[in-house]
């Protein structure tokens, strides 16, 4: 019994949700933005140092949120490092649909290393609670947002 | 507090019953569904009530056997139909002690209600530098009407602050009165808190001031006895959804007097006396604010819900739930780690809570996999969420349907969240 819950709330969601990594304001970055889920109040801000060359070299973020928004903002700081822009917003596309059970995700996941996939199934525990996608994938969009130079994204 | 009641006697039973929780939710079709195997504890009425058969029936029988459009045609159906669209203000009216049936008007919502006052009244009567007394825990529908009327015309909006328990500072909200007032819209109860505001008394200060009050009332009318005349409001809204209705339609009670000094906010059919392309003269309240076919069906339901909860009575209504209210207050206190919010005196079968081991909408979906129904968020009343310093918080409200079993039920869950988070 509450297989799905265990799947949701695995040790290392947990860890993450409890100490988030890179959650700071950063010393310099080149885009930021603000991510809001006025479902549940959730509010984080996403800050990325992106250098001419379109690579990430630094991602960082602030903010409240549940364990899972937290956590899966934890672990984006840590997937997108030195990961180039367009690879950073595929990856966001995979992992939505893997959220979301979308087809195709194989083909999808087939650019990156096996580690950021099981870093990512990790975090997919959320399809079998679709109110919490949203939470989920909240960073994000608000990464996605900051990289195209908007400010502010909600998500509903 | 707990009374006793004496239900009609039934065949066979001349006994007097205590109220019946068990027997009404037998009335209660939706309670006997499952989520995920297990019996569905739904703690979420201050959101949205369930339905009794009674309701459900009323509004298939119209449907089924004597619906038609209202106020328009003399064939038989639609003579059925008015009747009972009338019937049901009438009920209303009697429900909430109007003076008269002209004071119960059919909204689509009480969020429109309140809209309605805010256009037609504050559009009238209120010009720049008047000032409008809110509540700090006031919901969204009662604050956003007036922050668009401050936008068009310059009113002043005016917040009036609740203590640390929750509870409203009447004296600070003494000190806010004065000859710019002209309107004080204040809850009757929070659906954030649970706190029950000491009305009659905010409506007396106002009116000392010469200043109307339009009480919002959602989370009241569901809990207990509300006599408009009592309190003297001028306008009183609520949300039938809330107390076993239909969705699809709100009240807006209004002095007959008053209602009838304001213009329409909308046009259309059944709000007319006479159109021609020259000059249109309005018919008066309530059909002067019911522009349009309005929600037939479901105001015979409401009627129909009202039917329900009188028949069982508020007051063994309000008593239940009371009893609930300190139960669950009790056993969810005893747990470590969990933060009632909203702690004052008078509080209406709502409790809102926080945990230090997990966020609000973690507790909603784990609590959720044991069939437990909270809401989670800041319950549309996010100026009242800031007060406290929170972003949500989780909260079990309580309707006449629920039982002690549930709020065990509920504190069972919360211990899987400890497991789960913890
Ligand atoms: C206190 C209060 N006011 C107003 C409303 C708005 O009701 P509705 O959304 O049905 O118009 C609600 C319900 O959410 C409420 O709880």
């Amino acid at each position: 019994m509450f297989g799905d819950l265990r799947e949701l709330y695995q040790e290392v969601i947990l860890d993450h949700g409890k100490k988030p990594r890179n959650f700071r304001y950063p010393e310099d970055f080149t885009c930021e933005a603000a991510g809001n889920n006025p479902m549940c109040g959730d509010a984080l801000m996403v800050y990325l140092k992106v250098d001419d060359n379109k690579i990430i070299r630094d991602v960082a973020f602030q903010g409240k949120g549940c364990a899972i928004s937290v956590a899966s903002a934890s672990m984006m700081t840590e997937l997108l490092k030195d990961l180039s822009v367009d690879k950073a917003e595929a990856l966001f596309k995979a992992f939505h649909s893997m959220c979301t059970d979308d087809e195709n995700i194989d083909e999808q996941l087939a650019q990156f290393d096996e580690e950021i996939v099981e870093r990512l199934q990790m975090l997919s525990g959320v399809r079998q609670f679709p109110m919490r996608v949203k939470c989920a994938t909240l960073a994000w969009h608000t990464m996605d947002a900051a990289v195209n130079g908007e400010q502010d994204i909600t998500t509903e | 507090m707990n009374k006793v009641i004496t239900p009609a006697p039934t065949a066979g039973d001349n006994s007097v019953q205590a109220f019946d929780v068990e027997r009404v939710r037998k009335d209660f079709p939706i309670l006997g569904e499952e989520i995920n195997g297990r019996p569905l504890v739904y703690l979420d009425s201050g959101a949205s009530a369930q339905k009794p058969r009674q309701v459900i029936d009323a509004m298939s029988t119209a449907m089924e056997t004597y619906y038609a459009n209202v106020h328009r045609g003399v064939h038989a159906m639609s003579q059925r139909s008015t009747e009972a669209y009338e019937a049901a203000r009438t009920k209303i009216a009697t429900f909430l002690n109007a003076s008269s049936t002209n004071e119960i008007i059919f909204t689509s919502s009480a969020t429109e209600a309140i809209n309605l006052v805010a256009n037609a009244y504050g559009r009238k009567f209120l010009k720049a530098g008047d000032e409008i007394i809110v509540s700090h825990m006031e919901h969204h529908a009662n604050i956003v009407p007036w922050q668009l009327l401050r936008e068009e015309i310059g009113v002043v909006l005016r917040v009036a602050p609740i203590r640390d328990d929750g509870a409203l500072d009447m004296e600070a909200y003494e000190s806010l009165l004065g000859p710019k007032t002209k309107l004080v819209a204040m809850t009757h109860t929070s659906n954030a808190l649970g706190t029950v505001v000491p009305i009659a008394d905010v409506i007396k200060k106002a009116h000392d001031h010469g200043a109307l009050v339009i009480v919002d009332g959602c989370q009241a009318v569901p809990h207990s006895k509300v006599d408009v005349q009592a309190i003297d409001a001028d306008f009183y809204v609520f949300a039938p959804h809330k107390i076993y209705g239909p969705t699809g339609v709100g009240i807006l009670y209004g002095k007959e007097e008053l209602l009838n000094s304001m213009p329409p906010w909308q046009g259309g059919g059944d709000m007319i006396a006479t159109v021609t392309f020259e000059k249109t003269t309005f018919q008066k309240a309530p059909l002067r604010f019911e522009a349009g076919t309005p929600p037939i069906v479901e105001a015979i339901g409401l009627g129909a819900a009202i039917d329900y909860v009188s028949t069982l009575g508020m007051d063994n209504i309000a008593a239940h739930e009371l009893g609930l209210l300190h139960y669950a207050t009790q056993r969810l206190n005893a747990i470590e780690g969990l933060t009632i919010i909203g702690t004052a005196p008078e509080k209406a079968a709502i409790v809102s809570f926080v945990m230090d081991c997990a966020h609000p909408h973690d507790i909603g979906t784990i609590v959720d996999q044991m069939g437990v129904a909270v809401r989670t968020g800041h319950h549309c009343a996010q100026p009242v969420m800031d007060r406290f310093g929170l972003a949500a918080t989780a909260r079990a409200s309580f309707g006449l349907y629920n039982t002690r079993d549930e709020v065990d039920a509920l504190v069972e869950s919360i211990e899987m969240v400890k497991e789960f988070l913890g």
